[in-house]
């Protein structure tokens, strides 16, 4: 590896990587005027224009207070919960594809941090990390409250997984790619993966509100059980962490979600346009604006999604813990597999019926 | 620099193993592992098998070093509270020290053999960067398919085990 794919590299890392915290940012301010929308009032209007400013303001706030540690915490621990919730969520949002390529001087630039044959799987493996932060905030505390939160957070983030897994199988079967880059560009244009996965997509994006404990999973900080969940003891920026880790959460898996079955920066009459660009601005530009629409068109579909976790979270009510568990285990565990089954009769059987029939 | 991350991997790796294997703290000694088996997949990725770190995490770190802190974190505020002066040692009739050695010796005489008699790629052989997933999947159900089949009745039965142990067989309710 040369020195100017690295430094290209590590601006496209960096690029990423600020993207993600400005949008886990402004998803902080976008909740609470969805949820002031839903609920008949303002939301945020004092900082800034249209409350703007108010992420900043937060976080100031957040900085300022007294960091405080409990006596019987375990003083380490109690620091490493909300760092490690932190840094794994922001893993994961390097290998997700945000676009296709830009050209300069006929250099090839991907728009995706790495491009690995493993992509789904670093995702899958990341999710899995994230259990650990709240494991370890929840049992640093020194709080049964606390403990509690934990070991529900951890419980249905295990049980989830193992969901999530089977319904992604599906999409895999389909795809014949681990690669995150490849999976997209296997739905050029409207040949996007819901079409073929509407089962697998509803028990996905179920799985994925478990991951991020939003409603209706946010069993881990039930209020009217559990005080405040894993981060009961938790002040100041150590909770600013944890629920902007949240957040990072949030866009990830609506980045992924996209990805997997919303055909990231595809979109119908893409080539159309591209040809049209191209003539008009030269092989260079129109190239490179086509790829920039294709990316303002994957971060559409994000940010619906983003909008979405908020319109759930101010629409249903959360489960019981024991419906939480039914749900997972013996309904959509099962429905992944019949799904996983349904695939691969599709697979075999229909697929070449179908591309005969087309030819 | 891939010689560099090698032993930067390597002394991370050995030195969690280490920390567990002297630390008193169960909980300090479960973090430690869970080092460890970022260092030993980070290793895995450097050799070019990126399947098998991915899995490594996957399996080992999000499944059952979970399932060990569960354990570990729902018993030792109960050892706590017995004050400090109580020591930690399990004691066991003499006869099970003598078969935990033998097994001990066994599985490293076993693991030696295996690591000796494996055909390594020694630096200088080129390294293919493809993605092995494919040649494991055929692998597995071709060549190596009584071992597959075998794990998977093991795994299917503790399954079973599991869900025995976990039911509820009160009467009362």
């Amino acid at each position: 590896m040369d020195l100017t794919e690295f430094l290209v590299k590590t601006a496209t890392i960096f690029v990423v990587f600020v993207l993600t915290l400005v949008i886990a940012m402004y998803s902080t301010w976008a909740e609470r005027k969805v949820a002031g929308f839903i609920q008949d009032r303002m939301g945020p209007n004092r900082a800034g224009w249209g409350g703007l400013l108010q992420p900043l303001a937060d976080a100031g706030k957040m900085f300022f207070k007294e960091d405080f540690i409990p006596a019987l915490a375990n003083k380490w621990l109690f620091i490493a919960g909300p760092s490690l919730a932190m840094l794994t969520a922001l893993l994961a949002s390097a290998v997700i594809p945000f676009g296709s390529t830009f050209r300069i001087n006929g250099h090839e630039i991907v728009l995706q941090g790495v491009e690995s044959n493993i992509g789904i799987l670093y995702v899958f493996g990341v999710v899995a990390l994230g259990v650990y932060g709240i494991m370890v905030g929840g049992w640093a505390s020194n709080n049964k409250f606390s403990l509690l939160g934990a070991i529900r957070a951890a419980s249905q983030n295990i049980s989830y997984e193992v969901a999530m897994g089977l319904s992604l199988i599906a999409i895999l079967m389909m795809s014949s790619s681990l690669s995150l880059g490849e999976i997209v560009a296997q739905q050029h244009g409207m040949n996007w993966n819901i079409f073929y996965q509407p089962l697998g997509f509803l028990i996905f994006i179920t799985c994925s509100f478990a991951e991020c404990n939003r409603v209706p999973f946010d069993l881990p900080e039930c209020e009217t059980e559990l005080v405040g969940g894993y981060h009961t003891e938790y002040g100041s920026m150590k909770l600013g962490f944890y629920l902007f880790a949240e957040y990072i959460n949030m866009f990830i898996s609506s980045a992924i979600i996209s990805v997997l079955y919303f055909g990231g920066y595809n979109y119908p009459g893409m080539d159309w346009v591209y040809s049209q660009l191209t003539s008009a601005l030269g092989s260079e530009t129109g190239h490179n604006i086509a790829t920039l629409i294709g990316t303002a068109v994957f971060f559409g579909k994000a940010l619906f999604f983003i909008f979405f976790y908020m319109w759930v979270r101010w629409t249903i009510p959360r489960f019981r813990y024991d419906q939480l568990m039914n749900l997972g285990w013996k309904k959509l565990i099962p429905l992944a597999i019949f799904n996983i089954i349904i695939t691969g009769a599709a697979v075999l059987f229909l697929k070449p019926v179908i591309t005969a029939w087309l030819n | 620099m891939e010689v560099a991350a090698f032993y930067g991997f390597s002394a991370l790796a050995i030195l969690a193993a280490l920390f567990i294997l002297f630390s008193k703290n169960l909980i300090y000694g479960a973090f430690a592992l869970l080092l460890a088996f970022l260092g030993i997949a980070a290793l895995f990725v450097l050799a070019g098998a990126d399947f098998l770190g991915v899995a490594q995490i996957m399996i080992y770190v999000g499944g059952i070093l979970v399932l060990l802190m569960f354990g570990i974190m729902l018993t030792q505020r109960a050892i706590q509270q017995e004050g400090p002066s109580r020591h930690n040692r399990v004691e066991v009739p003499i006869t099970r020290k003598v078969w935990g050695f033998v097994i001990g010796i066994g599985i490293v005489g076993v693991l030696a053999k295996i690591i000796f008699s494996a055909n390594f790629r020694m630096s200088g052989d080129a390294v293919s960067r493809k993605s092995t997933i494919k040649t494991i999947g055929v692998e597995l159900m071709t060549s190596h398919l009584l071992p597959f089949e075998i794990a998977a009745i093991l795994l299917l039965v503790a399954l079973i085990g599991a869900a025995y142990l976990a039911l509820n067989r009160n009467p009362a309710q």
